[in-house]
């Protein structure tokens, strides 16, 4: 299991290349064992990259705070402000609510999807190939490729959406409009199967839309990697020129530049846009209809 | 690719963090933004009010320098009136001190002629009673000189 992994060999198909790197380091590949239920797979990888960065981020955002001064502000918290300040604005223009959760909940998942995007932009061998040195065969590094991280936060949304729509409304308020909208009382199953839907969609499409978007990026990164791997594989062995080698490399390296450059937008799009619908979201279950 | 444990694991952490940041990360930074922008607007408030009683300031000088003018006008007016009023007063009185020298001289004068008068008749008298006697050593011609003795006797 071990060796049907391993690029340096050139007998690595570019299948086996990209299977591996879309694997989990989940508790089955890390101790070789069959778990009786698979529900309690956790995936290591995702998990310890999401609260690295989780770390990353509140740390340095703690850091900033701590010695928040109103006068002169220092380079950090200058940059901290900045980013406060954005995300303030897009909860004044969309929530018009009060609440102390909101906004804090709007930066953390601007900054930390933000951060979890952005190790899609770190080379896609890089992190995984320390790791084998250090003995570790599976790793994801992207924690936003894996739909475990973005259902978990999406989810945490939804239940803010439910708590903040019973408190609004009240537990009537809410039943009402789960079962009499938009159709009144006669068509109170299909309001409901309806307002189901449409409330189910949210997170749903929250998750997927962030995990289809880096999963895809994440895979056009190893798909251009296999570049240089596919040259070992498919020029007949021994006998490929070094000339195509390097074609194939400048080819590699030309490409996987354009997508980082594409792909700094899109990290900060699907955070942004994870963010913004979330405020969304939340200032509409604050809405009486 | 499936869904497992993680996503619990996943929100928990999310949970975590959201927590942290609204109690240890969005108030402090937060507060020392509004904390800098109450600073700003009252700074400026501050230099606005500034402004306005500096205006005010130099408005209230004008009026009190115009005041003053006013003031240096009418000592200087009542000065030149007050000295209008000692010179006529001076003049006046130098005028009535004039007249009374004057009446005074003139009425010593009066005395002195009067008394010159009076010597000088006496004298005439003597001068006629001597004339007379030299006429009348010689001769006197009292139908003659009747008329001459008459005329000077009515001149005296």
């Amino acid at each position: 299991m071990e060796d049907d992994h391993d690029v340096n060999e050139g007998a690595t198909s570019a299948t086996d290349y990209i299977v591996h790197h879309l694997t989990n380091l989940d508790t089955e590949h890390a101790l070789h064992t069959e778990l009786a239920n698979p529900f309690w797979n956790l995936h290591w990888d995702s998990m310890f990259y999401s609260v690295i960065l989780g770390i990353i981020f509140a740390g340095s955002f703690y850091f900033a705070a701590r010695k928040a001064t109103s006068a002169v502000p220092g380079a950090w918290q200058n940059f901290v402000e900045l980013i406060v300040d954005f995300v303030d604005t897009q909860v004044k223009d969309s929530f018009h609510g009060s609440s102390k959760l909101i906004a804090p909940l709007a930066l953390t998942i601007f900054c930390w999807i933000f951060l979890m995007n952005f190790m899609d932009l770190v080379p896609v061998d890089l992190l995984p190939r320390l790791g084998e040195t250090a003995g570790i065969n599976y790793m994801k590094v992207v924690p936003t490729t894996d739909p475990n991280i973005t259902l978990g936060m999406s989810i945490s949304v939804f239940i803010l959406m439910i708590f903040y729509s019973i408190k609004i409304k009240g537990v009537g308020g809410f039943a009402k409009e789960l079962f009499l909208h938009p159709f009144g009382k006669w068509m109170i199953p299909f309001n409901f199967l309806l307002k189901v839907v449409e409330e189910l969609a949210k997170p749903v499409s929250l998750a997927l839309r962030l995990f289809g978007n880096l999963y895809a990026g994440e895979l056009i990164f190893i798909l251009i990697a296999v570049f240089t791997l596919s040259a070992g594989v498919n020029s007949l062995g021994e006998n490929f020129t070094s000339l195509g080698t390097i074609t194939l490399f400048i080819i590699q390296v030309i490409l996987g530049l354009a997508w980082a450059i594409f792909h700094i937008l899109i990290i900060t799009l699907q955070a942004f846009i994870f963010m913004m619908l979330t405020i969304v979201y939340l200032s509409m279950a604050h809405e009486e209809h | 690719m499936s869904i497992n444990v993680t996503l619990f694991a996943q929100m928990l952490v999310f949970g975590l963090l959201v927590w942290f940041t609204m109690s240890f990360v969005w108030p402090l930074i937060r507060g020392a933004m509004e904390e800098r922008e109450k600073t700003i607007s009252d700074g400026l408030a501050a230099a606005e009010k500034g402004q306005d009683d500096l205006k005010q300031a130099g408005e209230e000088a004008g009026k009190i320098v115009e005041e003053a003018r006013n003031q240096a006008r009418d000592i200087l007016s009542k000065a030149s009136s007050r000295a209008n009023g000692i010179v006529d007063e001076a003049r006046s009185e130098g005028e009535a001190e004039k007249r009374k020298r004057l009446d005074s001289a003139e009425s010593e004068l009066e005395v002195e002629i009067n008394r010159a008068r009076d010597e000088l008749r006496q004298q005439v008298a003597t001068i006629a009673i001597a004339g007379a006697e030299k006429i009348l050593s010689r001769e006197i011609d009292e139908s003659a000189h009747r008329d001459l003795l008459d005329r000077l006797a009515a001149k005296l």
